[in-house]
């Protein structure tokens, strides 16, 4: 018995062997040449490159537009789908499917399909400023295209149904009887919303905001269709250094940048969120 | 049935109305006969259409991105499918771990990972651009992969497998018989979803071109920025199109809640 165990071991770990290969050799080793370049100076371990990128007021813009962009989408991810997602979870069972299926098309979708959509809707012959010169509004198409604005609306547009399918996912298990015990029991609706149904929302809320936020502070396709030279991002402005600048140190940098970056506001947001949750049930 | 707050139902109609909007007026716009950007068109035409198959390089792109979504996806059926059979089914040392490993490209973002890709495949160790663009999908597909199958096992009765052994079957047999017939559903599901995310990828495929390799959303990007006629808006519809289809086909062997989760 104990022979045949050894051998099912071996058998597991040999079956899993090419995966572990495959991983290793094309996401592990390259990812870590990348980040360890960045440490290394002359005399061993330097931070020298860090200083010369955050010293440079254009990279510092640039790494605060892409923080300021990716809060303000996740904050109206959150203010749009939160509501919708409850309407959902709480609707019939045929409308949900219809409801689900409309939020997992765009999904689907190609991003670049997305945001290309987004440039007809906000070109100067787009449907906005068309409607605006027909009502008088304005007299000449404004530029809502290639800045800041047309970004967070891009980012905003790709991760919200990431954030309705978060939420509908734990929205579904809370029990309706809850929301009815604390309403019987004297809460009002505002009450046994911010007592019941938040805090129980939580998990969900807590993984579509690491998603919108990582999303967008990684995300290449839309800032580089919709934002243009003057709003470059650190996934653009990533991409300009390697392969308009070829320069590989600067590139590298901003790699580790954004992977520290996205790691350090994902635990941020579920220790914010655990806090939060901890004075709801108090 | 409780009856549903009016404010709700409206305030999600008009989330939903964000949502789909965008996607009709592309729709529209390409049936335009305008020659740029322009909503609502002037009158209707099919000539965008007819003009994808006039540009050259969309062809071509296209059948690249093909190429590389299928094989990447078969070849991360092959890796992936042992492994969720093997994660689902037994207890082993360091088996948190792994399943941390392989769903660590969902985390690494696309775009640092495509560099470091450029870098340290073609640039440091010569490999053809070509392999490197589907060692690279590869990569960042075997995770859905190793999902969805290891979700549709979650169903799966291992006792079944345990009386065929019992009956004398050997283990690949029990596994190519039992085992794998049961998840067929799943591994559509899997090949489906990988294929859409490799088809749709621009971080990881923007880095690993070179002469003549290239594939579709890129060439589509590059297209926008030097035209700006309704072709790439005709393009889209094509390829929501394909999009409905595989949706479909999800729906029916996976379902759409697997998504809210």
């Amino acid at each position: 018995m104990e022979r045949g165990d050894k051998m099912r071991k071996k058998a597991i770990y040999l079956i899993l062997l090419p995966g572990i290969l495959l991983i290793t050799l094309f996401l592990i080793v390259p990812l870590f040449s990348t980040i360890l370049v960045t440490f290394k100076g002359e005399q061993g371990f330097t931070l020298a490159r860090y200083f010369d990128f955050f010293s440079d007021s254009y990279n510092m813009s640039v790494y605060l537009r892409t923080l300021r962009l990716s809060v303000i989408a996740t904050i109206f991810c959150i203010l749009l789908g939160f509501p919708t997602s409850y309407y959902i979870s709480k609707t019939n069972k045929n409308i949900k499917g219809l409801y689900i299926m409309f939020a997992v098309f765009p999904l689907l979708t190609s991003p670049v399909v997305r945001s290309f959509s987004w440039m007809v809707i906000l070109g100067k012959k787009g449907i906005i400023n068309n409607l605006l010169i027909y009502f008088k509004i304005v007299e000449k198409p404004l530029t809502l295209l290639f800045n800041e604005f047309s970004i967070v609306i891009g980012f905003i547009y790709l991760f919200l149904p990431l954030m309705i399918m978060s939420l509908i996912g734990v929205m579904d298990n809370i029990d309706d009887d809850l929301i009815e015990a604390a309403e019987s029991l004297g809460a009002s609706k505002f009450t046994a919303f911010m007592k019941v149904i938040f805090p129980l929302s939580m998990p969900g809320l807590i993984v579509g905001s690491i998603l919108v936020f990582t999303g967008s502070l990684t995300a290449y396709t839309t800032p580089q269709l919709l934002g243009g030279n003057k709003s470059k991002v650190l996934a653009t402005l990533l991409y300009q250094n390697a392969m308009s600048l070829s320069d590989w140190n600067t590139t590298a940098v901003i790699a580790t940048i954004m992977i520290v970056t996205t790691i350090a506001i994902s635990s941020i947001i579920s220790k914010f969120a655990a806090t939060l949750q901890g004075r709801g049930e108090a | 049935m409780k009856k549903q707050n009016k404010f709700l139902t409206i305030f999600s109609l008009l989330v939903y109305m964000f949502l789909l909007a965008p996607l009709v007026i592309i729709t529209v716009t390409a049936f335009g006969s305008d020659s740029y950007l322009k909503f609502p068109p002037s009158g209707f035409s099919l000539k965008w259409i007819e003009n994808i198959f006039k540009v050259e390089m969309f062809m071509k792109t296209f059948k690249i991105s093909m190429e590389v979504a299928v094989l990447g996806t078969t070849l991360a059926l092959i890796i992936g499918i042992p492994v969720a059979y093997v994660l689902s089914r037994y207890k082993f040392k360091g088996k948190k771990f792994l399943q941390g490993l392989f769903l660590s490209p969902v985390i690494v973002p696309g775009i640092v990972l495509g560099f470091s890709l450029l870098k340290f495949l073609i640039i440091n160790n010569d490999l053809p651009v070509f392999t490197s663009l589907l060692l690279g999908h590869t990569v960042i597909i075997l995770p859905y992969i190793i999902r969805v199958i290891s979700s549709s096992l979650e169903n799966f009765d291992f006792s079944i497998e345990e009386s065929a052994v019992s009956l004398g079957a050997s283990r690949l047999k029990t596994f190519f018989i039992i085992v794998l017939p049961n998840v067929t559903s799943g591994v559509i599901a899997a090949f489906i979803l990988a294929f859409i995310n490799s088809f749709n990828n621009v971080p990881i495929s923007i880095f690993l071109t070179g002469p003549g390799i290239s594939t579709l959303p890129i060439q589509m990007m590059s297209y926008v920025e030097y035209y700006f006629d309704p072709t790439v808006a005709a393009l889209s519809v094509i390829l929501m199109a394909m999009t409905a289809v595989l949706m479909f086909i999800v729906e029916k062997t996976l379902g759409l809640t697997y998504f809210a989760k």
